[in-house]
């Protein structure tokens, strides 16, 4: 591996093992990569208690188990208890699709600390039609057995143009449903969402208006639920402090093992993203041409490398960066300071006048035929 | 919902929950190690102020378990 002098590296706090790209649900903004349908493997019990010890020695201690489903991988369990305990707080990040009572009490008794179900609409009809999958009475019932087994009850709605009108329809929806958290997250631009941008991309009118009605009720349940909003960084003027900087603190490691600085970095070029297969995580996290790709801020370029910002955003996403300008090394273009900053107004624009168009043209779902067919 | 344990890598004691963590110093671990559900707010100050050997910790003290009972780290009986 190509080595690194580079010095101050911080060892990894957040693991998010994505153990599946498989999944029962087809949501049109899923993070997955567009080809996932390529990346068919994925690790074996053993590998992936082999990565859950490196890292918890490095220091890694939220642990997520996300997808895909991770309902589907047989060896959850398993895994859960091996990440007890080892000390771990896990995470499970779900569709709920496929969580029955039985395994909701297993997964409390191998040490799972708690459930994260994802809704993706206040009514059935929208619920169903996003998931491409009837299952919005369900994951109702799944938040409930969720709180009556003493879990802290997390709810995930992503939000972006066919939902934002029912955020008071979604707030109550948590109320009722005694959610400790939840994550109001707006959409992010990357994978299956870049491709839906037009049809998912909300006006900034809609935003505001969300917004608004969403800090309005954070002050009324404040107490009782925590809310996180994710914000819609379209509108804002300057980039997310992606991943809290890259390899700094987050490590992804998809299905087939591949190690990710962030869950869309497989999608940047020359990358060659490491495999636990082939190398410890503490070789991967340190001495990793990938992780020390933009370590630190000499890879900058201006408007970035003379920013008095720079230690407080990173220069924004290298995904998003790429994506928007293809270009990875530029500022973000989120920033009003790059001199790309024009191809946002160009995406509202874009997705506003299809908002308005006769004849929109349908949302593109997940699923392994489309993978196929856009890669 | 929360968890309070000893990070060896970091050497701190810290609070884990949902998809978040807070690093403790040292004394604010001390407290809350004592809030065991057993003691009152008494005796949890008269046991630190004899682990710290001195007096006059009540009001600091009381203003932490309030910001611990406020982020829900710790609960009211």
């Amino acid at each position: 591996m190509a080595g690194s002098n580079k010095t101050n590296i911080t060892p990894p706090r957040w693991l998010l093992a994505e153990l599946t790209y498989a999944c029962p649900l087809q949501c049109p903004y899923c993070a997955n990569p567009i080809d996932y349908a390529k990346h068919q493997s994925e690790l074996e019990t053993e590998d992936w208690k082999r990565v859950l010890t490196q890292a918890r020695k490095m220091g890694a201690v939220q642990l997520g188990f996300s997808g895909g489903e991770p309902l589907t991988r047989k060896d959850l369990p398993e895994l859960v208890k091996y990440a007890r305990d080892l000390g771990y707080y896990s995470n499970l990040i779900t569709s709920g699709y496929g969580l029955t009572e039985e395994k909701i009490v297993q997964l409390k008794e191998s040490g799972l600390d708690h459930i994260q179900v994802s809704i993706q609409a206040s009514t059935q009809e929208l619920n169903d039609h996003l998931a491409g999958t009837e299952s919005f009475q369900h994951k109702r019932e799944v938040a409930h057995l969720v709180k009556k087994h003493g879990y802290p009850m997390v709810l995930c709605v992503v939000i972006h143009r066919e939902n934002i009108h029912q955020m008071p329809q979604i707030l109550e929806m948590a109320e009722e449903l005694g959610a400790d958290y939840l994550e109001l997250a707006n959409t992010q631009y990357y994978g299956w969402a870049h491709v839906n941008r037009d049809l998912l991309l909300p006006t900034k009118e809609q935003f505001e208006k969300a917004e608004q009605i969403a800090q309005a009720f954070k002050e009324k349940v404040a107490g009782k639920m925590k809310i996180y909003y994710v914000v819609p960084d379209f509108y804002e003027d300057r980039p997310k402090a992606c991943m809290n900087g890259w390899g700094t603190t987050f490590l992804t490691i998809a299905p087939d093992g591949a190690a990710l600085p962030c869950h869309s970095a497989r999608d940047l070029p020359g990358l060659n993203c490491p495999n636990v297969k082939d190398y410890s995580i503490e070789q991967i996290w340190n001495e990793s041409k990938t992780f020390n790709f933009f370590r630190g801020f000499e890879w900058m370029k201006e408007p970035c490398s003379s920013c008095d910002e720079k230690e407080k955003d990173f220069g924004g996403c290298r995904c998003q960066a790429y994506l928007l300008s293809g270009d990875m090394y530029a500022a973000d273009p989120v920033c009003s300071k790059s001199p790309n900053h024009h191809v946002i107004q160009e995406a509202i624009d874009s997705a506003k006048a299809s908002a308005l168009a006769d004849n929109e043209k349908p949302l593109v779902f997940r699923n392994s035929k489309n993978s196929r067919l856009l890669s | 919902m929360h968890r309070l344990q000893w990070e060896e890598a970091q050497h701190k004691n810290v609070i884990l929950y949902p998809e978040g963590m807070v690093e403790l110093n040292q004394s604010s671990a001390e407290i809350l190690k004592l809030c065991d559900g057993t003691r009152t707010l008494g005796q949890i100050v008269r046991d630190l102020e004899q682990i710290f050997a001195t007096a006059g910790l009540a009001d600091d003290i009381t203003a932490f378990l309030e910001v611990a009972l406020k982020n829900g780290w710790i609960q009211q009986n």
